[in-house]
């Protein structure tokens, strides 16, 4: 958000951004978190609320991360750090894993995108160029998960846009990406075309728009994304 | 797939005693030109002890099938850097502690097959399993499936894919008993159990060797069949270069 001084004063912190993912997980979801944003969007989620979080490398109710010397080399998650379990934990290999995420078992795969389309096409995974990125469980999240939320900065540090008509980056899954959520705005993917929901305390619409390629539609005036007033 | 090289795998299949006496000696025969599935990921369920054999070990020309292209200086990074490895089929290429594989990759020096993790799980169980072939959603749209046959089912479009079995299953489990049942630990299984089904030698390195029966069978993750060799590793740490 480095292009226009008035974007990036609203911006919201990634905090602001992984509590407001938390609160729009339904109660008693199965929720897989990708690496960076989505990671913290299990810190906002109470117990109470009944979320199971599945990690890729095999695990359902991993816990936070174990106090320093306490790391057990046999308990990791999918983004390689160190973790306790739950009560009522499992653990099982690849083939288990992935034929979960694969057979639609997986409520809802949180994901950090690149690039999202109109239509909800994202990209992911690398950028143009040789010798970039990899391809991991994102793919198979993707195309398995039944809803996919994905998470990103609204530009590019440049200024360039990231929520567009087409991705210009390699794709990870057509059609997939039900909610949109950047430092800026909360968008829903709907067959109408991208809906904005919500935006960053201190901005317009018409703000969120003017950073956006595909026209937003509206219903009504959209609601705000909140900044915790300590970042 | 090569056939009929494992000189040893007779007497492998005659043994009720399936422990070697070393890693070494469990990965003499594996020779030029082998497929090897290599389990582990993130740093957890890797087979240091093999790994480290197989760097003292001739066999060039390698194919190896595992997550990620490596990670830092040691276990298959020096494989790499042995230039033994003429083929990668990975899910993750580019980690940014893959960087001795991405040095060969420009170089031109390595070939590289990139697939969707869960792709490659289930191609290696279709692999183990008699699953002649499989379509998948997963891909869909995307560079993984250049090149690939696609077709709707149910109305979503989905992607052909082709058992992908090796030669040598080089693997890590918590315990195995002689003779050959294993049980994995935490998030360690990863790939290493669909993978022991899917080669016709399995060598599985373990961190405890105990007599049949102590493992009760309802608590076997691997059951015995899959394995053909059963070697005691210690803790190398290779995982702390992550």
């Amino acid at each position: 958000m480095a292009s226009d001084p008035k974007l990036e004063s609203c911006a919201l912190k990634p905090a602001d951004i992984a509590r407001r993912v938390a609160a729009e997980l339904p109660d008693g979801a199965v929720v897989n978190l990708g690496i960076g944003i989505p990671t913290l969007v299990g810190n906002y989620v109470e117990a109470e609320r009944g979320v199971l979080f599945m990690a890729e490398n095999g695990i359902i109710g991993a816990g936070p991360r174990p106090e320093e010397g306490r790391e057990d080399k046999d308990y990791i998650n999918a983004s390689r750090e160190p973790i306790t379990t739950l009560p009522g934990a499992s653990v099982f290999g690849h083939a288990d894993a992935f034929a979960m995420i694969r057979g639609g078992h997986i409520d809802i795969a949180i994901m950090g995108a690149l690039q999202v389309s109109a239509r909800g096409d994202l990209a992911n995974w690398t950028v143009p160029g040789l010798g970039k990125g990899g391809i991991g469980g994102a793919m198979d999240l993707a195309a398995g998960a039944r809803e996919v939320y994905a998470i990103m900065t609204h530009t590019m540090k440049d200024g360039g846009l990231k929520l567009l008509e087409d991705c210009s980056y390699p794709l990870t899954a057509r059609r997939v990406v039900t909610k949109l959520f950047t430092d800026i705005a909360f968008i829903e993917i709907t067959p109408d075309g991208p809906l904005l929901r919500e935006v960053a305390e201190g901005l317009t619409a018409e703000d969120v728009q003017a950073v956006s390629e595909p026209k937003l539609i509206t219903n009504g005036s959209p609601g705000t994304l909140m900044r915790e007033e300590t970042p | 797939m090569l056939h009929g090289f494992f000189l040893n795998k007779e007497n492998d299949e005659l043994a009720s005693d399936k422990v070697y006496p070393s890693s070494r000696a469990a990965i003499a025969d594996i020779p030029d030109g082998a497929t090897i599935l290599l389990g582990g990921f993130g740093g957890a369920g890797i087979p240091e002890n093999l790994l480290v054999a197989m760097a003292d070990h001739p066999a060039r020309d390698l194919t190896v099938v595992t997550n990620h292209a490596g990670f830092g200086e040691r276990g298959l990074a020096v494989l790499l850097r042995q230039g033994k490895v003429r083929k990668i089929i990975c899910s993750y290429a580019f980690h940014r502690s893959a960087f001795v594989f991405r040095e060969l990759y420009l170089e031109g020096k390595i070939e590289l097959e990139q697939l969707p993790q869960g792709t490659m799980a289930e191609r290696i169980r279709a692999a183990g399993a008699g699953v002649s072939a499989f379509y998948t959603p997963t891909g869909v749209g995307t560079q993984a499936a250049e090149g690939k046959e696609t077709r709707t089912i149910n109305g979503r479009e989905a992607v052909l894919e082709y058992p992908l079995p090796g030669d040598v299953a080089v693997i890590k489990a918590h315990r195995a008993d002689r003779a050959g049942n294993l049980t994995y630990r935490g998030t360690a299984a990863n790939f290493n159990p669909v993978m022991a089904t899917a080669a016709p030698l399995t060598i599985a390195e373990v961190e405890e060797i105990v007599e049949p029966g102590v493992i009760a069978p309802e608590s076997v993750h691997t059951p015995s069949i899959y394995v053909q060799r059963v070697v005691r590793g210690e803790d190398l740490g290779l995982r702390s270069e992550t």
